[in-house]
């Protein structure tokens, strides 16, 4: 069985790597996607969205539905962890067996709280915070954006419930509360693009929203970026720390590493 | 550049090969971790800045956090 598997994988790989060799080679300005659809965002996109950064124009304007519904993903999948490990039927269902001796001794032992540790992660965490705020209100003009800087902002609650215990890390993001927060993020997210639909234009057409604000439309583009990233921020980084304190406790959201 | 190329490609191979052919659950999760970190330096070097910013966050740091989580509650070596 093993054989025949690295058979099949070498077989597959092989014709991936075979195909492969048919794209355009890369940079190649003859290819169709730097001939027909590249050359418009690079000569259209800042002027119709005030955005230096072309990925960011792209990803949460021209290119709206794809954002949305990634954001959507995220929240189905903390959603999915959710329901399998803190939902009060969720042990039922999947039918926990006694532990195994063999197994239970080959398992790591969390570690005692140690205090350089701690002082190294109460100094470490408010600069990563910090950074995951910028990344995510600087994506117009650098790398970064939303999911940037909620993995960041995430990952920084995670550090916090690694370093101490999970119970510290709780009392900033509480239970229940974070995931109304993921939910907030995705609504944030698809109101903005039903805020443009009630004041006339089509689902995410940002400049709409001139309707309301004292701005022309190419500002309005830029600020409706900024808000459909702070949804998506805000959505990824509480799922995140969702996954995280459900795996590291299996939905006890007691203990952890 | 074409050395650089060579040496992430022989990197992200070994280490691929590597985390499927450690027992140790946790080592495995870490040598993934650098696979990530590979793929990252791979996405930059393509000039794909955003992605591989994306990757640095998500692929080495959160991916390799819950896999270390999920060991912590089953088992750290791979049952042959």
């Amino acid at each position: 069985m093993r054989w025949l598997s690295l058979v099949v994988t070498l077989f597959v790989g092989g014709l991936l790597v075979f195909a492969s060799a048919d794209f355009p080679a890369w940079g190649d300005p003859e290819s169709p996607a730097s001939r027909y659809l590249s050359p418009y965002y690079i000569e259209h996109a800042y002027e119709q969205t005030h955005v230096p950064n072309l990925v960011s124009a792209i990803l949460a304007d021209y290119r709206n539905y794809d954002t949305m519904l990634e954001t959507t993903v995220i929240f189905t999948a903390g959603m999915a962890i959710v329901g399998l490990l803190v939902l009060p039927l969720a042990p039922l269902a999947m039918g926990r067996r006694p532990r195994d001796p063999v197994e239970h001794a080959n398992r790591i032992s969390p570690l005692k709280r140690d205090p350089i540790i701690e002082e190294a992660c109460r100094v470490l965490y408010p600069p990563i915070q910090l950074f995951a705020l910028y990344v995510l209100a600087h994506g117009h003009y650098s790398p970064g954006g939303g999911f940037q800087g909620g993995v960041i902002m995430g990952a920084s609650f995670v550090m916090l419930a690694i370093c101490f215990d999970l119970k510290t890390a709780m009392a900033k993001l509480r239970a229940p509360a974070y995931l109304g927060l993921a939910a907030l993020g995705v609504m944030l997210y698809a109101g903005t693009g039903v805020l443009c639909m009630a004041l006339g234009g089509n689902f995410f057409d940002y400049a709409a929203l001139t309707a309301i604000l004292p701005l022309p439309a190419e500002e309005c583009r830029s600020l409706g970026i900024l808000i459909v990233e702070t949804g998506v921020a805000i959505t990824v980084s509480t799922i995140i720390f969702s996954i995280y304190a459900d795996l590291a406790s299996e939905g006890a959201h007691r203990g952890g590493l | 550049m074409w050395l650089l190329n060579l040496m992430l490609l022989v990197f992200v191979g070994v280490t691929a090969v590597a985390a499927l052919q450690t027992e140790d659950l946790l080592s495995s999760a870490a040598i993934l971790g650098a696979f990530s970190f590979m793929m990252c330096i791979v996405y930059a070097v393509l000039g794909a800045v955003d992605v591989a910013f994306t990757e640095a966050a998500v692929g080495a740091g959160a991916s390799t956090v819950f896999m270390i989580a999920t060991i912590l509650r089953t088992s750290r070596r791979t049952s042959r």
